[in-house]
């Protein structure tokens, strides 16, 4: 999934009749969009309406026949208890990358933001760990977070902490799946607070300063404010993609132990393509995609009115 | 005078100390990168000792070889390497052509197709995954080269993409080659490719990733072994030596490396493509 940063203009061809207007566009235009056309529709516009009309039925993947059943898969779904577990998960998760998610690329950003030494070679250190594959960085987590041999345990004990069995228990294992999920997603908005930072004029800060302002002041009265766009679209951003998150949970954890770090997406894959109930798992993803929806509307319109309205 | 010294003095100390804190920073970032390479490096009885050993007594480059006859890692490689040249050339074309469209014919509900395309960006991936697989079961192409490529062959953000960049490409020239007699698509072949390549450059690189390191797709549609992608391949592996580290590191590595070397040379376009759009995780 992509988002276009909010304050993107998107422009609009000139509809004028000059020169660049010639007879046939409709069909060129066809022929044109026609890969785009059956490939969006067989695997994205068939999908949206079909998954909804699952979500009502009881389907047999292999034969055997459907029935519609009105709304007994959602009235099932929040009737289980794996569901609200599986939904808290998610929402931990979420809250706890978040916040130190957004902390921390902003910092870096921000030290990032002015004269230093090998600049080039730390932006690609910071964003290395975006690129690569989580199936992989996963795997390598498993290693860190070894409860006899990993390096997290080692460097913890050099300031005193105990070993922590970090997959085996579950508060340990859902605090370290935060800790990678920050690791792996936070130079994504790195760069982005860098572009918003480098959007403010050196003016303001000069005014500032003029004013007798110092560093602190410059950073809640300027900085801080003039990134707020930027903040909220990372926050919209980093929502959606925390509540799907998926391949490191799937490879770190496998949503254990006693179903601790097991997250809605995880949920659906198990019903859809463990037990192939493509009705229940289409319900689920029905309830995932509205909540998405909804927090993204909501975001939007804060935006509009509250962010822009007080520029 | 001397308090300017001062000044100066305490400037310099405090710049030392945020190099220190940053490349600190950088460092903590980049050691599980360090970690798995040194420990693919090591032999078992220099993995499993306690304080953890930084340098390994004799480099062990058997692991590779053993991973890659532990699992068939060279056969996971080629289908991960074309699946994803074979998507990322058919982004390029599909999303070119699409492009072409929104950005330079005249149509009926033009515009409104193009906002429909730009709102598919909003749908969350597990919402459409179900009834893909279904299409895929009933095309009778689960398990197979189809069902990694062709759902992947167009995009929405693509298309955007190389819309935005080939509006800011001056008419003159095309309208020279139209009274010359060319047709649309040798246009768009001979003069807006070429002049956007920095654009295509960008979309092959985030095409090339994102099919790289897919993970959750692999896993719906294939069954077979010799069907696996790299990153099917080592999550599998995994729960197979569970905690052979130095297998699993060989492993990790070669999954990693493609996309650390492309990313190496080409970061600027990676940059570009984040600015341009969030990148999904």
């Amino acid at each position: 999934m992509h988002y276009i940063l909010p304050n993107r203009k998107i422009k609009k061809p000139e509809n004028k009749n000059g020169n660049s207007y010639r007879k046939g566009d409709l069909k060129s235009a066809l022929l044109f969009l026609s890969p785009t056309l059956v490939i969006f529709s067989t695997f994205i516009l068939f999908p949206v309406f079909f998954s909804f009309y699952l979500s009502f039925q009881n389907w047999n993947m292999f034969g055997g026949g459907s029935e519609f059943v009105g709304l007994e898969n959602y009235k099932r779904m929040l009737q289980s208890d794996d569901f609200w577990l599986v939904l808290k998960n998610t929402a931990i998760y979420t809250i706890g990358t978040i916040p130190l998610n957004m902390a921390l690329s902003l910092w870096i950003a921000y030290l990032l933001n002015r004269k230093l030494a090998g600049k080039k070679f730390l932006r690609t250190a910071f964003f290395a760990p975006v690129i690569v594959s989580p199936v992989a960085a996963a795997v390598i987590w498993r290693w860190l977070y070894d409860p006899n041999f990993g390096l997290v345990n080692y460097a913890i004990g050099i300031f005193g902490i105990d070993a922590v069995n970090w997959l085996n228990e579950p508060t340990a294992a859902m605090l370290a799946l935060i800790i990678m999920g920050v690791w792996k997603t936070f130079g994504i908005n790195m760069v982005l607070f860098s572009a918003g930072l480098q959007g403010i004029p050196d003016s303001y800060y000069e005014a500032a300063e003029l004013d007798g302002a110092g560093k602190w002041a410059k950073f809640w009265h300027i900085t801080i404010p003039m990134l707020a766009p930027t903040t909220f679209f990372i926050m919209i951003m980093s929502m959606i993609s925390s509540f799907q998150v998926f391949d490191i949970v799937y490879v770190l954890t496998s949503g254990g132990p006693l179903g601790s770090t097991k997250v809605l997406v995880f949920y659906v894959y198990e019903y859809a393509f463990k037990y192939f109930e493509m009705g229940y798992a289409s319900a689920i993803s029905y309830f995932l995609f509205a909540l998405l929806f909804i927090l993204t509307m909501l975001q939007i319109k804060y935006m509009k009115t509250k962010v822009y309205g007080a520029m | 005078m001397n308090n300017t010294k001062t000044i100066k003095v305490w400037n310099s100390v405090k710049n030392i100390f945020l190099h220190i804190i940053i490349y600190a920073l950088a460092l903590m970032v980049l050691a599980p990168f360090i970690w798995m390479v040194l420990t693919s490096l090591k032999d078992m009885s220099d993995i499993y000792v306690y304080p953890p050993k930084w340098l390994p007594d004799k480099f062990y480059f058997e692991n590779y070889v053993n991973a890659f006859s532990a699992a068939p890692f060279a056969r996971y490689y080629f289908n991960s390497l074309f699946v994803a040249f074979a998507v990322t050339l058919g982004q390029m074309i599909t999303c070119s052509m699409a492009a072409f469209a929104f950005a330079r014919l005249q149509f009926k509900g033009r515009d409104i197709l193009f906002f429909i395309f730009l709102g598919t960006m909003m749908i969350p991936y597990n919402v459409t995954m179900i009834p893909s697989f279904m299409v895929l079961y009933w095309l009778g192409w689960i398990d197979t080269y189809y069902a990694l490529i062709v759902p992947g062959l167009a995009s929405a953000f693509g298309t955007f993409l190389l819309r935005q960049f080939f509006m800011t490409i001056p008419r003159e020239l095309e309208e020279a080659a139209y009274i010359d007699g060319a047709s649309r698509m040798q246009v768009l072949i001979k003069i807006i490719m070429p002049l956007a390549k920095p654009a295509l450059a960008t979309l092959a690189i985030f095409t090339f990733m994102g099919t790289f390191n897919d993970f959750i797709w692999a896993l719906i549609v294939v069954n077979s072994e010799e069907m696996r992608t790299v990153q099917l391949g080592l999550a599998i592996f995994r729960d197979r030596y569970i905690s052979q580290w130095d297998l699993l590191m060989a492993g990790s590595v070669t999954a990693v490396l493609p996309i650390l070397v492309v990313f190496f040379f080409a970061q600027k376009y990676f940059i570009k493509g984040i600015t341009l759009s969030g990148l999904k995780e």
